[in-house]
């Protein structure tokens, strides 16, 4: 039997854990197609279908496919169904192994289309599919279960709370506009007052912002829970090393140390305030204008590319420098806190000067010798991270990736259902938008809807012969 | 008493409502020998309650029914006396035909069908058993007059006659509607046979004379100019409608109504059925929304051949003096002159949970049900059940698998789907917002949807047959018409300028200007000369085909989504109890509900998304098992 699935899925399938290499998973009818989608060989040139060869490896970047940007070095390959481990077209994304370059890749299948695996899906599929043999049913029974049943598909818990109100808040506002469709389609000879377009639109509108904050605030929420990368970059004895300690020191908790081997750079992983953090130092940054040096900064470049956050050194007792300049430039519109070290000498380069260069940035005054500014520097550093707005623990971030997938496919919803209101289309067909999005967010709070909305709607009007 | 034998049949419709009506003439159409009972002949397709037929929901269920070679929509077609259709501004997936009936000229339309219709027979009689064989099979029926037949199968459409009890105030006593003769003995029975019975309730509102009524100080309500009709049969129908009439209740009537509310059966206690949320009595109205200063009531035509009017909207179970008091109230019925009080009634009827997707019922071989027996409300879900009902009884004396509408291919699939996986614990009435892919359910594509299904059963004739291969034709014709037709922006923009639409800039189609939300096909047809002339079912096709070919596409592969798992069907006599890796409450459900497929065995609520998993995987275990292949 062949199941012909219709949905591709997807998912990391390697360990969780800081890894040397780890591998994203596709499987499906559009498992090519996303692939293709994301993928740029080298120099930037898009792998045709036709030259995508089954069971060929395939060097280059995954893109991110909104901004462009390069996620990844990656190594690829695609295997045809029925020729594959599910008997489906499958494609396989070896990727560098840490969680953030995992989880970004994942998701950029996710936003063409691909949608999470379900626990043991692949495998599933695989044996559905007649690859897996029947001595292994009992196994695959096994997967699928032991996997859901430690909570996969469990909704949001209480100690997601605040989420989980949250999201409430916002499938009844849908379930509102869910409810006043249907009631005015469902009752069309009742003494109802008829809803609007304009209505339509101003109660999508706000459940449109309102969505878009809580998916801004499940990216930061990803950050906090895979561990947020922040760079330090300046230039050769302004203090990185100091830095880098004061980290160490005052937060005992090494996770790991990976000593840069391909990149001069040394990766180090702290916890601030609770929250994971990977320092990554870029050591080897000389003058720019030795041809081999000019290397270093091209690794600084790609250390500054991962980063979440930059910390730029500077000795203030100096003026800029050459090199500090051209970090600048490459600093320009990134999320960056620039530290006047060396406060404790006489002071050269102002802060005012600095914010003529780097107008974004936030800008300490820090001695690493007298251990001045670091407290503010912690401080400022995870409200970076926190988003500022989000700071308190009990505050809402949206970490599991399945829910970040259904806010995101609930969001799409309501664009569309917004676009359609703008252009007045038929309101039985804008309701079916609004109802999914409503659906959506009820998977992830766990709630289906059921006779919810008749209820409602029953209890709230006067219907009926 | 003796009993006398007097016949043996294919198949015994119990009640001739408007279930059992449908049951009946397709089990005959598909050439079984059918036998058709009603408590009284008059009370054959007779609309007790409102007289109008269709609606939101409902309408597409008639349309469904006309698809499938069913008798609803032409009878309906025949005698109605005011077509509307409803929603035409809120878009496709809602319009909903909706009309006023002539209860006395469908009730003779009906039984005229019936008895023309060969292989069925149509008697008076009260059944007042049935009879199984030793394996619970069904084996005939038992009247009240000592009568025997025998039959093979047998399908309940008992409405609200079993049992029946009428409840006006302080007054009830057992009746089955409109004052009609009860099925007792029949419930008594039933039950002393094991089969598990509850109780529902509805009501209708009293009928008053016309010509006591001041119409001159209500608001009129005419059918539209352009008749629709609702059988796919049909093309033009013209008729002198007749208006129904619209007036409000106000303070005065609900301060009586409040006044007098403890004397209503409804607040007495006496009543213990479930009674439907959607249809509540007005007392029931003024009390739980107290600040609605005012409620509709329409005043609609029982029949052209009567002087009664039904008081649409008031419903109640107050007493006789109460209600002409509280109704005299209302502006234009001060002199009002019941002839017929409102009532409630209670009947009983089956937990659908106990039947099958097929509407046989989970212990008793070949016993179908069907209408209120099944816990729903309303003469179109009664008739969609009924012809499901005998459509299956014929397959399976024919020893054929079920015939099954799913929940994509239609509202009678919906309907069905939910009464007997979901269950539900009030009358059950259709709403397009049940269904989940109304964007496909149109009540304009009903045909493309179910007539190809209809004739493979053999009830579709061939006229219809040749009739939807014409329209479909047609319909694809004009669409690709549509498309290849360019207009230019110097011949077209002074008429879109006319029409307040953007004008062009660039040459364009037909169809692509038909995709604007603010044209129409008949407005396009004064730029498009050439069009050919088209019947009006194509024409509602091709206009929503075009306008919503997006929507629509989308939705379709959510359908494709869903058939995988509806497509995967599921042995009745699977063990479910053993399979292992399914949660032992998820074993028990699928064990209690024999689910035909496993997207039914998915809605069945405790089984979850990774109990159908392992279903899969245990099926697929089964199927290599028997091949041989591991």
């Amino acid at each position: 039997m062949n199941t012909h699935s219709v949905d591709t899925i997807a998912a990391i399938s390697t360990a969780y854990g800081e890894s040397g290499i780890g591998i994203v998973r596709m499987s499906g009818p559009e498992a090519l197609d996303i692939f293709l989608g994301l993928f740029r060989a080298s120099g930037g040139k898009t792998l045709e279908r036709e030259h995508a060869e089954p069971r060929r490896i395939q060097y280059g970047h995954i893109l991110d496919p909104d901004s462009g940007e390069a996620l990844d070095e990656v190594l690829c390959f695609y295997m045809k169904g029925p020729k594959s481990y599910t008997a489906e077209d499958l494609v396989e994304i070896q990727c560098h192994g840490s969680l953030v370059s995992l989880r970004n890749i994942l998701d950029a299948c996710f936003r063409l289309g691909a949608r999470p695996a379900e626990p043991g899906e692949f495998t599933k599929r695989a044996f559905l599919n007649g690859r897996i043999d029947l001595a292994r049913a009992e196994a695959v029974i096994d997967l699928i279960r032991a996997r859901s049943d430690r909570g996969f598909e469990v909704a949001l818990g209480q100690a997601e709370g605040t989420l989980s109100r949250r999201i409430d808040r916002l499938r009844d506002q849908l379930k509102e506009l869910v409810i006043l469709l249907t009631v005015n389609m469902e009752y069309p000879e009742e003494d109802l007052d008829e809803i609007s377009y304009g209505q339509i639109e101003e109660s999508l509108q706000q459940i449109n912002d309102e969505h878009l904050k809580l998916l801004e605030y499940s990216k930061e929420g990803r950050m906090i829970r895979e561990g947020f990368s922040v760079t330090i970059v300046g230039k050769p004895n302004v203090g990185k090393s100091s830095l880098l300690n004061f980290f160490l020191r005052e937060n005992r908790a090494i996770v790991t140390e990976i000593p840069g081997t391909t990149r001069d750079t040394i990766e180090e992983q702290v916890s601030l305030h609770g929250i994971p953090v990977k320092l990554t130092d870029t050591a080897g940054i000389r003058d720019s204008e030795d041809p081999v040096e000019n290397l270093g900064i091209q690794r600084s470049k790609e250390a500054f590319n991962k980063a979440d956050l930059l910390l730029f050194l500077v000795d203030a007792s100096q003026p800029l420098s050459k090199e500090d300049q051209a970090l600048c430039l490459l600093l320009d519109r990134r999320r960056c806190i620039v530290l006047l070290n060396k406060s404790d000498l006489p002071g050269v380069l102002t802060e005012r000067e600095m914010r003529s260069v780097l107008p974004q940035a936030a800008i300490l005054s820090t001695s690493l010798t007298e251990g001045t500014g670091l407290d503010r520097l912690e401080e400022t550093i995870t409200d970076w991270i926190t988003g500022g707005k989000v700071r308190r623990k009990e505050d809402v971030l949206v970490t599991n990736v399945r829910h970040i997938d259904l806010l995101r496919r609930a969001q799409r919803e309501i664009e569309e259902a917004l676009s359609m209101t703008r252009k007045q289309e038929a309101m039985d067909f804008i309701e079916v938008n609004v109802r999914a999005a409503f659906d959506l967010l009820g998977e992830i709070t766990g709630q289906t809807a059921g006779d919810e909305i008749l209820e409602e709607i029953f209890s709230r009007f006067c219907l009926g012969k | 008493m003796n009993v006398k034998h007097m016949g043996q049949f294919d198949i015994a419709v119990i009640g001739a409502g408007h279930a059992g009506c449908e049951a009946a003439l397709a089990a005959a159409r598909m050439g079984k020998k059918t036998l058709i009972l009603s408590i009284n002949l008059e009370a054959v397709a007779y609309l007790f309650c409102n007289p109008s037929i269709g609606g939101t929901g409902k309408g597409h269920l008639v349309r469904e029914i006309d698809a499938l070679g069913g008798q609803m929509g032409l009878a309906i077609d025949r005698t109605f006396i005011q077509s509307k259709m409803l929603n035409t501004a809120k878009g496709p997936a809602v319009h909903s035909l909706r009309t006023q009936a002539d209860k006395i000229a469908y009730h003779q339309e009906m039984k005229r069908v019936l008895e023309e219709q060969e292989n069925l027979y149509l008697k008076q009689g009260e059944v007042v058993d049935i009879d199984f064989d030793e394996h619970r099979c069904v084996r005939g029926i038992q009247l009240k007059t000592g009568v025997y037949y025998g039959a093979r199968a047998v399908i309940i459409a008992t409405g609200t006659f079993l049992k029946g009890m009428i409840f006006i105030g302080d007054a009830s006593y057992p009746s089955g509607p409109n004052g009609l003769s009860p099925s007792d003995e029949l419930s008594d029975n039933l039950k002393a046979r094991g089969i598990r019975l509850r109780r529902f309730k509805t009501g209708t509102p009293a009928r008053a004379l016309s010509k006591s009524l001041d119409y001159s100080k209500m608001i009129p309500q005419y059918g539209d100019p352009v008749i629709v009709p609702f059988s796919f049969m049909n093309e033009e129908l013209s008729k002198e409608q007749v208006p129904c009439y619209l007036s409000y209740t106000n303070e005065e009537t609900h301060r009586v109504i409040r006044e007098n509310s403890h004397l209503s059966a409804l607040f007495g206690g006496q009543i213990t059925g479930v009674g439907p949320r959607y249809c509540p009595s007005i007392e029931d109205k003024v009390r739980r929304f107290a600040d609605k200063e005012r409620h509709q009531l329409f005043v609609e035509p029982e029949s052209l051949s009567t002087d009664e009017m039904y008081l649409q909207g008031l419903s109640s179970s107050l007493p006789e003096d109460i209600q002409e008091a509280f109704y005299r109230t209302i502006p234009g019925l001060e002199n009002l002159e019941i002839v017929r009080p409102a009532y409630a009634i209670e009947y009983d009827c089956i937990d659908p949970l106990d039947i099958q997707i097929n509407l046989e019922h989970r212990q008793f071989a070949n016993l179908f049900c069907a209408g209120q027996f099944n816990g729903s409300s309303g003469y179109e879900e009664a008739a969609a059940q009924g012809l499901m009902a005998g459509i299956n009884a014929v397959l399976k004396l024919n020893g054929k698998d079920p015939f099954v509408i799913d929940r994509s291919e239609g509202y009678i699939g919906v309907l069905i789907d939910d009464l007997v996986t979901k269950g539900t614990n009030e009358p059950y009435r259709i709403m397009t917002s049940r269904a989940e892919y109304r964007l496909v359910l149109r009540q304009d594509n009903a045909d493309v949807r179910l007539t190809e299904k209809g004739y493979a059963l053999g009830l579709a004739t061939e006229e219809r047959m040749a009739r939807y291969r014409k329209i479909k034709a047609e319909a694809e014709a004009e669409t690709a018409r549509l498309a290849s037709v360019e207009v230019s922006p110097s011949s077209i923009n002074d008429f879109l300028c006319a029409h307040e639409s953007t004008p062009l800039n660039n040459k364009t189609t037909l169809a692509e200007l038909l995709k604007r939300p603010e044209m129409t096909y008949e407005i396009l047809a004064e730029v498009d000369p050439d069009r050919p002339l088209l019947s009006r079912h194509a024409v509602d096709k091709i206009q929503v085909q075009i306008k919503y070919a997006g929507y629509i596409a989308k939705q379709l592969s959510q359908i494709q989504r869903f058939k995988r798992l509806e497509d995967r069907k599921l042995d009745p006599d699977t063990e479910y109890l053993s399979i292992d890796g399914i949660r032992l409450e998820a074993r028990q459900k699928l064990a209690q509900f024999k689910p035909l497929s496993v997207g039914q065995a998915s809605r069945i609520s405790g089984v979850s998304p990774a109990d159908i998993n392992v279903l899969l995987v245990y099926l697929e275990k089964q199927r290599r098992g028997r091949h041989g292949k591991a």
